[in-house]
């Protein structure tokens, strides 16, 4: 078994909606200018009591009730994120104690921006392979991004949001392909803990150029090294960035629209936790079937790359 | 690229009527450009062309007969 399917889902939004009308009246910008820019209408913000851990822990608390496993046949515990409560201590093993999962497996985050999760899935997937004692890994993606803006930088605080996404996953006999790269670049940024300025600063026209390039070599590859092609693919399950990058892509590439889950326009641009929130959000609302095959595909700081195969169940 | 393929390629990528791309029109003032879909227009150029036009020359570019001339030159 060489294969990664997705057994269940949790999603965890903050309960602070912001709308680009909020925004207006802070700033000087406008619904319609964000919308025409960005495809986001409104964005989720951590409100007084909610933090990335808590966001992380909801959403993986939701994926593991709904798994139905035994949390004994846990075998690793892994957060794709960027914007943790702590430098250190991760996220990651702040879930144990809370969650009660057990303490003699593997938790760590893991910071590939916003191709966090596909990355988070490969680990987990090759960690299940190298351990077959092991029967299932949580995979997490959660961002409070709403603490690393500035109020004073239009082009990076009207993009991003917060919230959390978790999946439980188990190995399967089934097709598998993954790609994960990078380059050094400093096109989107955020300083570290020792800075007074721990804002993402972000090159607009820059990632965007590259992520309009990357996502059809992200899909493409990842088709062909499985075997498969545009049309075994129930759902391509795309980093929320922009609604302008998708929508190149998909008239670039000639592949259906309706095959694209989008909610950017509702929940924003959450970096690693905007793919597996989108899981969360379609298998709440029935979108996925058993033995659907999706394709996961992340782009952004590094810059980074990242995409996989999953099934469902 | 002669005049009509990048009028075809303006008319696409921004959307709008080929009539309207004429040597005076103004990108974003008439055209309804904004600066990602004037670097999908950049890229778009590119393919088709194979002509880089470099960073510093697009911001400079108002008109379409501007981007015309910037191709011609790069060309």
């Amino acid at each position: 078994m060489n294969s990664v399917q997705i057994i269940s889902t949790g999603l965890a939004l903050p309960s602070r909606v912001v709308t680009n009308d909020d925004l207006a009246a802070m700033e000087e910008t406008s619904d319609e200018w964000i919308m025409k820019r960005t495809g986001i209408h409104e964005r989720r913000f951590t409100a007084i009591g909610e933090t990335a851990n808590s966001l992380a822990r909801e959403a993986a608390r939701k994926a593991l009730e709904k798994s139905g496993i035994s949390l004994d046949e846990l075998g690793a515990v892994i957060v794709a994120t960027l914007s943790g409560d702590y430098s250190t201590p991760s996220v990651a093993t702040q879930m144990q104690e809370r969650l009660g999962l057990p303490k003699d497996i593997p938790f760590f985050d893991m910071n590939a921006a916003c191709s966090g999760f596909p990355y988070a899935i490969e680990m987990a997937r090759s960690y299940l392979v190298a351990n077959p004692t092991h029967k299932y890994a949580l995979v997490t993606g959660v961002e409070e991004l709403s603490k690393l803006l500035d109020k004073d930088d239009r082009s990076t605080n009207i993009l991003f949001g917060d919230g959390a996404g978790s999946v439980v996953v188990s190995l399967c006999d089934d097709s598998y392909a993954q790609v994960l790269g990078a380059e050094s670049s400093l096109a989107i940024n955020c300083l570290g803990a020792k800075s007074d300025e721990s804002y993402i600063r972000m090159d607009g026209k820059e990632v965007f150029r590259f992520a309009v390039r990357i996502l059809p070599y992200l899909i493409n590859t990842t088709l062909e090294k499985a075997g498969l092609t545009a049309d075994d693919i129930d759902w391509f399950v795309c980093h929320q960035a922009n609604k302008r990058i998708v929508d190149h892509v998909v008239k670039a590439m000639k592949l259906p629209k309706e095959k694209f889950y989008c909610n950017i326009d509702r929940i924003g641009n959450t970096s690693g936790a905007s793919i597996p929130i989108c899981l969360a959000e379609m298998d709440e609302k029935g979108l996925l079937h058993e033995g659907d095959t999706l394709i996961l595909a992340g782009f952004g700081s590094g810059l980074t790359w990242g995409s996989c195969i999953v099934h469902y169940r | 690229m002669d005049f009509e393929k990048l009028q075809e390629i303006i008319a696409d990528e921004l959307d709008v009527d080929k009539d309207e791309v004429k040597p005076e029109a103004k990108l974003i003032d008439d055209l309804g450009a904004d600066s990602l879909s004037i670097v999908e227009l950049q890229m778009s150029i590119e393919d088709e062309s194979g002509v880089k036009i470099p960073e510093e020359d697009v911001q400079k570019l108002i008109t379409v007969q501007d981007i015309f001339d910037a191709i011609k030159k790069a060309e």
